[in-house]
C-alpha cells in the first residue's frame, strides 16, 4: 500500500509531495510531480505544514488504577489527536509502574490502542516512597525497554538516592527525569507563593523549592558524570540555572509544559482549582523566562505533562482540588500562539523542540527522524492558521479538566500519521 | 450593594458606612421589649459552618432570627459533611431547600467563592471565614466598635491609627480587617515576627513593624489576634515565653496607647499568650462590646443583601410612589 | 423633643376652608404645582386645628412624623398646636424601613431614625403625620412598627396629600388636600426642611 502526501511544506519550507509505504518514506519530490496510481491513497495536503510527528515525554495515562480519569485508549486517542505519534507514560499509576511486570503490561495496551507508541517511564524508586531505588534493570531490559525514569507526583529529594539512581542508569543508557520539588518546603502548597498567595489566603509554593533542587541536581549530575533531565520547568530562576549549567558542560536537557508558557497565578483568583497544579502557574516574568529559555534552546522540549482528573477532583474548593491540568490536544496551539506567530521560534524550531529532541532524549530511534527518503513516515500536518474552540464533550479524554475552557486556540493538527498509518486524517481520529 | 458579601473588598467607603449605619440604628432597636423585625419574614437564611464557631455560628444564627428569617443551621459535627460529603453536593442540597442567604464558614480558602460562582446555589452567599482569606462581617464588627469609641459612632475613620498584632500570616481577620480600614481612611500597622508575615505584605495598604514597642504608642487602638501555641512545632517561633515577651500585649504596652485608646480581639483568647488577663479584663478592653456589636452588623449585613437581591414580588404592584427618592406614602 | 424647640414657620395659622384651596398657580417646570408654601402653611394651620377640636385638647397626644419628610411636617403641627394649647406636644419621628412588605421589590434602603417621646406612646392618642396617602402599605408598616413600639389608645392618621388608589382599608383622619390622580402620574412634595422649598407638584 502506497500512500501519497500531496503539496506539503516540511517545517514551513518549499512545498513538496512525499511517499511512501510500508511505513518507510520512499520519495520527497517538488510538489505537484509525484506520480499517484490509481489504487494508491491519496491526501492532499493543502499547502499545509508537515513536521516529523510529536513525541510527549511526560503525559499521565492513569492506567492502571484511575481508569475513571483516562485510560490508555482514551489518552492515545487525545494525544494523536494533538499530534503525537509517541508518549511517555508516567509511573504514578496504581500499582506504580516499578517493575517489568507493570510496564510491560502498559506498553502491550498502548499497542492494542494503537494511536501511538506508549512508552513507559519507570519509577525511580518503589512505589515512589524515596527509600529504595526500584529495579531500574529489569525495566530497561523489559519489552517495553523503559530508558526514561521518574517519580514524577514526587520529588527524589533524598540526594544520596538521587545520586545512586544518576549513577544507576548509566548502564543502560537511562536518564532519571526529575521531579523538583523540596517537600520540605512545599507541605501544603496551593500555589505559587507571591504577593497573590498572601492576598488569597493559599498556602506558598515557592519558587526557591524548585530551584533549589535543580541547582542541587545539576552538580550531582556534573559530579557523577551522568545525564539528568528536569521536569516541568516553571520559574526564571529554574531557566537561569539551566543555563548555567549547560554553559558548564553539564549534560542536562529540560522540559516546559504548554501551560507554565502561557498561563500565569492570577487564574488562582477564581479559586476553582481547574487551574490548581504542580508545579503552580507562576508569574507573568516566569513566563516570559521560560518563553525565552524555549526560544534559546535552554529548555529543551515541550512536555504536556497531561494530567487527567475525574469530575469529583476538580468541582470542589481550592483545597480540596487535585493538582494537574489536560494538554495533549491543546499542546500545538499554545506553542503556535506563544512561540511562533510572535516569531520565537520557527518551524524548524518546533519540530525541534517538539519532536526531534525529546525522541533524542528518550532514546527513540524511529520518532524524531528527518522528513527524507528511508526515514519512518511517523508525520504531523499541521494548520498553523486555523482557529478552533476547546469544548470537552468533543474530545476523547474521559476528563475534562482543561484549563482552556472555551477558549480560541490557533493552530489545528490535520493529520497524524504513525509509521505510513494515518492516526488522525482531517482532524478527527480514524 | 454587590450580590454577595465574600471579601471586605466587595465593600467601597460608601457602602461601609452604609452598613455601619444601618447597624447602629438596630442597635438602638435592640434596646426595645420586642427585638424583632419582621423584615426578612419568608426569607430562609441557612448557616452552613464546616469549622466550629459556636460564638460567630450564634450571632449569624441570632441576626437572622431577629428580622424575623427561617434560620437552618448546618453544622459540620455529626452531619453528612463531616463524612465527607462534598461542599458541591452540600450546596446543591441546601438549593434544593430554597435558601434565600447562605452563611458559610469553611477551612478552605475561597470556599464561598466557589459557592457564589460555581452555578450550585442561587442564593447570596456571605463569607463568614474561610480559611486564612477572609472574614468580612468580623471587620465590619471592629469597624463599627472602634467608630464607636473613636468617632461619635458615625462617619468613617479618617486618620485613626491601629496596630494589628499576631499571627497575620495565617489571619482572615487582619486580611479583613486591613481592606476595610483602609477604605475607612484609617491607618493600619501589622506587627509580627518575620515569619508570621505573608509575602508580598508590604505591597499591602498598611505599614509593618517588627517592633510592637516602637508601633503602640499614642494609637488609637490595638488589634489582638490569636496565635496557636502550636505554631511553634513550625518553627514560626522558638517557644510560647519569647513570644509573649516580644509579642504579647500586657498592661505596660496597653497604656502606651492613647489616652482613649481601646484593645480589641475578635476571639477566642489564648489569655496568657498575646494578651494577659488583666488587659483582657481591663478598661480599655472592648473585647464584649465586639460581640454585642456582631449580632447588629449581621443584621445590617443580611437586611442589605437580601434587599437587594431579586425577590418573588409580583411587578404588577404599583409602586409605593408619593415623594419620590424615599419612603412613600 | 417638642415643637417648641424648632424655630416657628413663616407665616401664622388662619382659619381655612375644607377642601381644595389656593388660587390658580402657573404651571411649573416639572408640572403642575397644586399647592405652594403658604397653601401649605395653611393646611398645616388647619390640621393642627382640627386634631385638637376632635380630641377636645392636647392632654395625651403624640405626634410621630413617618420618615422621611413626615417629620418635618410633624414637627411644625406639633409647634402649631404647642403655640394654641400654650402646653408643649410631645413629637417624635418613626422609620418604618425594616417593616416594609417590598424589600425583594425596592432593595434594602437606609435607615432613618425612630425618635420615641421619652414618655412613649402607652395609653396616649398617636396621631401619625406623612406627606402623602397613596396605597396605604406605608400605613401599615407604621402601624405594625407602633405596635412594637407600646400599646396606643388610639391612633389617627394626617396627611398633607390624599392622591387616592388604595390597596389596604385604611384611610386619613386628617387630609390636607384630596388630589385625584391616574396611578402613573407622580406626586411630589417638597418641604423647606429636606428640599430647601415648599411645594407639591404633581406631573406624569
Amino acid at each position: 500500500m502506497t500512500t501519497h502526501l500531496l503539496n506539503v511544506r516540511p517545517y514551513g519550507e518549499d512545498p513538496v509531495d512525499i511517499t511512501w509505504s510500508d511505513g518507510v518514506i520512499t520519495s520527497v519530490v517538488a510538489a505537484g510531480t509525484a506520480e499517484a496510481r490509481p489504487d494508491d491513497d491519496v491526501i492532499d495536503g493543502r499547502g499545509l505544514i508537515v513536521l516529523p510527528g510529536f513525541v510527549d515525554l511526560h503525559t499521565h495515562l492513569r492506567e492502571p488504577g484511575r481508569e475513571d480519569a483516562e485510560t490508555i485508549a482514551s489518552g492515545t486517542a487525545a494525544a494523536a489527536l494533538g499530534g503525537f505519534t509517541a508518549v511517555h507514560a508516567m509511573a504514578n499509576t496504581n500499582p506504580v509502574a516499578d517493575t517489568a511486570g507493570v510496564v510491560e503490561q502498559v506498553w502491550r495496551r498502548g499497542i492494542e490502542a494503537g494511536r501511538c507508541d506508549v512508552h513507559p517511564v519507570g519509577a525511580v524508586t518503589v512505589g515512589l516512597q524515596g527509600e529504595r531505588l526500584a529495579e531500574l534493570g529489569a525495566m530497561a531490559d523489559s519489552a517495553a525497554r523503559v530508558r526514561v525514569f521518574s517519580d514524577d507526583g514526587v520529588c527524589v529529594s533524598d540526594p544520596v538516592l538521587m545520586r545512586r539512581a544518576l549513577e544507576y542508569v548509566k548502564a543502560f543508557d537511562g536518564v532519571i527525569a526529575q521531579h523538583a520539588q523540596d517537600p520540605r518546603l512545599t507541605e501544603g502548597a496551593q500555589m505559587n507563593e507571591s504577593e497573590l498567595s498572601g492576598v488569597l489566603g493559599l498556602r506558598g509554593w515557592p519558587a526557591v523549592a524548585e530551584e533549589a533542587i535543580i541547582a542541587r541536581d545539576m552538580l550531582l549530575a556534573q559530579h557523577v558524570g551522568s545525564r539528568v533531565h528536569i521536569c516541568h520547568l516553571s520559574t526564571r530562576g529554574s531557566v537561569d540555572i539551566v543555563r548555567w549549567a549547560k554553559e558548564r558542560g553539564v549534560d542536562v536537557t529540560a522540559e516546559v509544559t504548554p501551560h507554565h508558557l502561557i498561563l500565569t497565578e492570577e487564574l488562582a483568583r477564581t479559586y476553582d482549582p481547574r487551574y490548581k497544579v504542580n508545579p503552580p502557574l507562576r508569574t507573568a516574568d516566569d513566563v516570559e523566562a521560560v518563553r525565552e529559555g524555549l526560544a534559546d534552546g535552554t529548555i529543551d522540549v515541550v512536555a504536556t505533562d497531561h494530567a487527567p482528573h475525574a469530575r469529583e477532583d476538580k468541582d470542589c474548593e481550592w483545597a480540596a482540588g487535585a493538582f494537574g491540568m489536560l494538554g495533549l490536544e491543546t499542546a500545538f496551539p499554545v506553542v503556535v500562539e506563544t512561540m511562533v506567530i510572535p516569531g520565537r521560534l520557527d518551524w524548524r524550531g518546533v519540530a525541534d523542540r517538539m519532536s526531534e529532541r525529546p525522541a533524542r532524549i528518550a532514546r527513540l530511534a524511529d520518532q524524531g527522524r528527518p522528513i527524507a527518503v528511508g526515514e519512518p513516515a511517523t508525520l504531523v500536518v499541521v494548520d498553523p492558521d486555523a482557529t478552533w474552540t476547546v469544548d470537552p464533550q468533543r474530545s476523547p479524554s474521559r476528563s475534562a479538566n482543561t484549563p482552556f475552557l472555551a477558549r480560541e486556540m490557533h493552530g489545528a493538527v490535520v493529520h497524524t500519521v504513525l509509521r505510513g498509518r494515518p492516526t488522525v486524517s482531517e482532524g478527527v481520529l480514524t | 450593594m454587590s450580590t454577595h458579601l465574600l471579601s471586605a473588598a466587595d465593600l467601597s467607603r460608601d457602602e461601609a458606612i452604609a452598613v455601619l449605619d444601618t447597624a447602629a440604628e438596630l442597635a438602638r432597636i435592640s434596646g426595645r421589649t420586642v427585638k424583632k423585625l419582621p423584615t426578612l419574614r419568608g426569607r430562609t437564611v441557612v448557616n452552613l459552618f464546616f469549622e466550629d464557631s459556636t460564638r460567630t455560628r450564634i450571632s449569624f444564627e441570632a441576626a437572622a432570627k431577629r428580622l424575623s428569617a427561617d434560620v437552618i443551621t448546618f453544622s459540620a459535627k455529626g452531619s453528612s459533611v463531616s463524612k465527607g460529603e462534598s461542599l458541591k453536593d452540600t450546596a446543591l442540597t441546601l438549593e434544593a431547600m430554597g435558601a434565600d442567604a447562605v452563611i458559610v464558614r469553611h477551612g478552605a480558602s475561597g470556599a464561598p467563592h466557589r459557592l457564589a460562582h460555581s452555578g450550585w446555589i442561587d442564593g447570596v452567599v456571605v463569607n463568614a471565614g474561610d480559611g486564612t482569606h477572609e472574614h468580612p462581617t468580623q471587620a465590619l464588627l471592629d469597624a463599627f466598635t472602634l467608630r464607636h469609641h473613636l468617632s461619635g459612632g458615625e462617619g468613617a475613620l479618617d486618620g485613626r491609627r491601629v496596630v494589628i498584632v499576631g499571627d497575620v500570616l495565617h489571619s482572615r481577620v487582619a486580611r479583613s480587617n486591613v481592606l476595610l480600614l483602609r477604605t475607612l481612611g484609617a491607618d493600619v500597622t501589622l506587627v509580627a515576627p518575620p515569619t508570621l508575615l505573608p509575602v508580598g505584605v508590604e505591597s499591602w495598604p498598611c505599614e509593618i513593624s517588627y517592633d510592637l514597642d516602637a508601633a503602640l504608642p499614642g494609637a488609637d487602638a490595638v488589634m489582638m489576634l490569636r496565635v496557636q501555641a502550636e505554631r511553634m512545632n513550625a518553627a514560626y517561633f522558638p517557644s510560647t515565653n519569647e513570644y509573649s515577651r516580644r509579642y504579647g500585649l500586657d498592661v505596660r504596652r496597653a497604656n502606651l496607647l492613647a489616652d482613649e485608646g481601646i484593645v480589641m480581639h475578635p476571639g477566642p483568647m489564648n489569655r496568657g499568650m498575646e494578651i494577659t488577663a488583666e488587659v483582657a479584663d481591663g478598661p480599655r478592653s472592648v473585647i464584649v462590646e465586639q460581640v454585642t456589636n456582631g449580632v447588629h452588623v449581621r443584621m445590617a449585613v443580611l437586611y442589605r443583601l437580601l434587599g437587594a437581591a431579586e425577590g418573588s414580588g409580583d411587578p404588577a404592584e404599583p409602586a409605593l410612589s408619593g415623594s419620590l427618592e424615599e419612603a412613600a406614602s | 423633643m417638642t415643637a417648641a424647640d424648632i424655630p416657628a414657620p413663616t407665616g401664622r395659622p388662619t382659619a381655612i376652608p375644607e377642601g381644595p384651596g389656593g388660587s390658580a398657580t402657573p404651571p411649573h417646570p416639572d408640572g403642575a404645582r397644586v399647592l405652594d408654601s403658604d397653601d401649605i402653611s395653611r393646611i398645616l394651620g388647619r390640621i393642627s386645628h382640627e386634631i385638637l377640636e376632635r380630641a377636645h385638647g392636647a392632654q395625651d397626644i403624640v405626634i410621630l412624623g413617618i420618615q422621611t419628610r413626615g417629620v418635618p411636617l410633624a414637627r411644625r403641627i406639633a409647634e402649631r398646636m404647642t403655640d394654641i394649647e400654650g402646653a408643649p406636644v410631645p413629637v417624635g419621628s418613626l422609620d418604618i424601613t425594616m417593616y416594609r412588605d417590598d424589600l425583594s421589590l425596592r432593595g434594602a434602603r437606609p435607615l432613618h431614625a425612630t425618635d420615641v417621646p421619652v414618655d412613649g406612646i402607652d395609653g396616649r392618642l398617636v396621631v401619625l403625620v406623612d406627606d402623602v396617602l397613596f396605597s396605604g402599605r406605608t400605613i401599615r408598616a407604621a402601624l405594625d412598627a407602633l405596635s412594637d413600639l407600646g400599646r396606643p389608645r388610639a391612633v389617627q392618621l394626617a396627611v398633607l396629600v390624599d392622591r387616592g388608589h388604595r390597596e389596604l382599608p385604611l384611610r386619613a383622619d386628617y387630609v390636607g388636600k384630596n388630589i385625584p390622580t391616574s396611578r402613573d402620574q407622580a406626586v411630589r412634595v417638597r418641604v423647606q426642611e429636606v428640599d430647601g422649598a415648599d411645594e407639591v407638584v404633581v406631573s406624569g
